[in-house]
């Protein structure tokens, strides 16, 4: 674990909204909105393959009846 | 279409022309025996279906995942990929070392590059993983009867297994490249451990309404006892699709891995793989990958609230049963007929009618499917 600085107004802000009991702390609560944003951010563009290894599985795929 | 678990596809394999030299330096290096159900998750590691995982977990990975359902990336992760090997397989092993895996004939199928061994503690793997330490729970009788020592590191993967179904096996890369062939941008993946009934086409179909294409992924590999056998869910999927299921909107393909009836656990682990094939969405239904009564019926859908980093919708569905009133499948957000309308998709009945020769409820089940389940003389996992 590490620590991180919030101005003191949001922290208090954090506290009130969690007190539904939903997140044990307001780190929870930052952790969990942090990892919401980051997995948008981190989305990579599509290509997981060249387009000779394309051509290869489309002929596979067209064997097994699948295309 | 969706970036794979952690960003990136993994591929494990190794290159076809450097095969032969991999075989040839495998034949001389020290051997551990896998179990066919371990060979593969092997493969699937190799071919980007657990990605971002290159191998079995190490210690810091897998404390984390039994202590924060991730990896120390902080990437989610909630299953432990993990290898256990007896002392006598380990003898004169140590860390740097790259041993052949080979299946239970002795033929060499992947290397492994061996980063550290260490204990493995049994009840506070069960304990996690299974929310249990009772031995009458499968994952636990199973996790009581591993080796007492894990090996943690990466593989590389020479060649497949023979698989008897391996027209229905395809790997990440081929679904993405399915997927895109077919202009789906948005894909349901639906699992089963089971025959289809009308409950499962109704969930599929409701799903596949709100995207482009439905992706039924059925886990081959061990069950339990009492469980249907791979070959009758199989041919009982066939046959549902051809009778009732347009052919350019469902994709059927098969996972090679066994059930660990880990629960809400599970419905995380098998929502990241199918994000892998490429799913945008993926459907959780009542006691996902469950046993007995150790889980609470929805626990597999609460489990979804804490991780906001999934980067996979799940699509939750209630209790569905057939009312005789409505004269459909429905359920319990839809129906306003009393309870005794409503007749249940038990797995325990059907299994009673079959076992006793019966033919399956129309309400239940599609003729054409009793009609496949009726040639079987033996459709159940014997004990």
């Amino acid at each position: 674990m590490t620590s991180i600085e919030l101005p003191e107004s949001l922290y208090k802000r954090i506290e009130t909204r969690i007190k539904d009991g939903k997140f044990a702390s307001v780190s929870d609560y930052v952790s969990f909105v942090l990892r919401e944003k980051l997995v948008t951010e981190e989305e990579t563009p599509e290509s997981h393959f060249t387009k000779e290894e394309e051509e290869k599985i489309k002929d596979r795929l067209k064997a097994l009846g699948y295309l | 279409m969706i970036s794979p678990h952690g960003g990136k596809l993994v591929d494990r394999k190794v290159p076809f022309e450097k095969k032969e030299e991999a075989i040839h330096e495998a034949a001389k290096m020290p051997q551990i025996v896998v179990s066919p159900d371990l060979a593969r998750d092997v493969e699937n590691i190799a071919f980007g279906a657990f990605s971002p995982l290159e191998g079995f977990l190490c210690q810091g990975d897998l404390d984390s995942v039994l202590q924060t359902k991730r990896l120390r990336s902080d990437l989610v992760w909630t299953i432990p990929i993990v290898l256990d090997a007896s002392s006598t397989a380990l003898k004169g092993i140590k860390a740097g070392d790259t041993v052949a895996l080979v299946d239970t004939t002795r033929l060499p199928f992947a290397l492994l590059e061996i980063e550290e061994t260490y204990p493995l503690i049994k009840k506070e793997f069960v304990k996690q993983v299974y929310g249990t330490t009772d031995s009458a729970h499968p994952g636990v009788a199973k996790t009581f009867r591993m080796e007492e020592t894990l090996v943690g590191g990466k593989i590389r993967l020479i060649d497949m297994l023979f698989d008897e179904f391996q027209r229905l096996r395809l790997s990440p890369v081929e679904t993405r490249v399915l997927f895109k062939e077919k202009g789906w941008r948005t894909i349901v993946g639906f699992q089963t451990r089971n025959i289809p009934h009308l409950g499962h086409e109704y969930v599929q179909k409701t799903a596949l309404t709100f995207v482009d294409g439905l992706f039924i992924n059925p886990v081959i590999g061990k069950k339990k006892q009492g469980d249907f056998k791979d070959e009758v869910i199989l041919d009982a999927y066939q046959t549902l699709l051809d009778n009732y299921y347009l052919k350019d909107k469902t994709v059927l393909a098969i996972l090679r891995t066994e059930m660990r009836y880990a629960g809400p656990r599970e419905a995380i682990f098998h929502s990241i793989v199918r994000k892998n094939f490429g799913c945008t969405h993926f459907v959780v239904g009542r006691d996902h990958a469950g046993v007995g009564k150790y889980y609470a019926p929805y626990a597999a859908q609460e489990i979804f609230d804490e991780f906001p980093d999934l980067g996979i919708v799940p699509l939750f569905f209630r209790s569905f049963f057939y009312c005789n009133k409505c004269q459909s499948v429905v359920n319990e957000k839809i129906c306003p007929h009393d309870q005794a309308d409503h007749i249940d998709f038990s797995g325990t009945k059907l299994r009673g009618a079959l076992s006793k020769g019966d033919v399956a409820p129309k309400e239940l089940i599609r003729p054409e499917v009793a009609e496949v389940l009726q040639k079987w003389k033996e459709p159940f996992v014997e004990g």
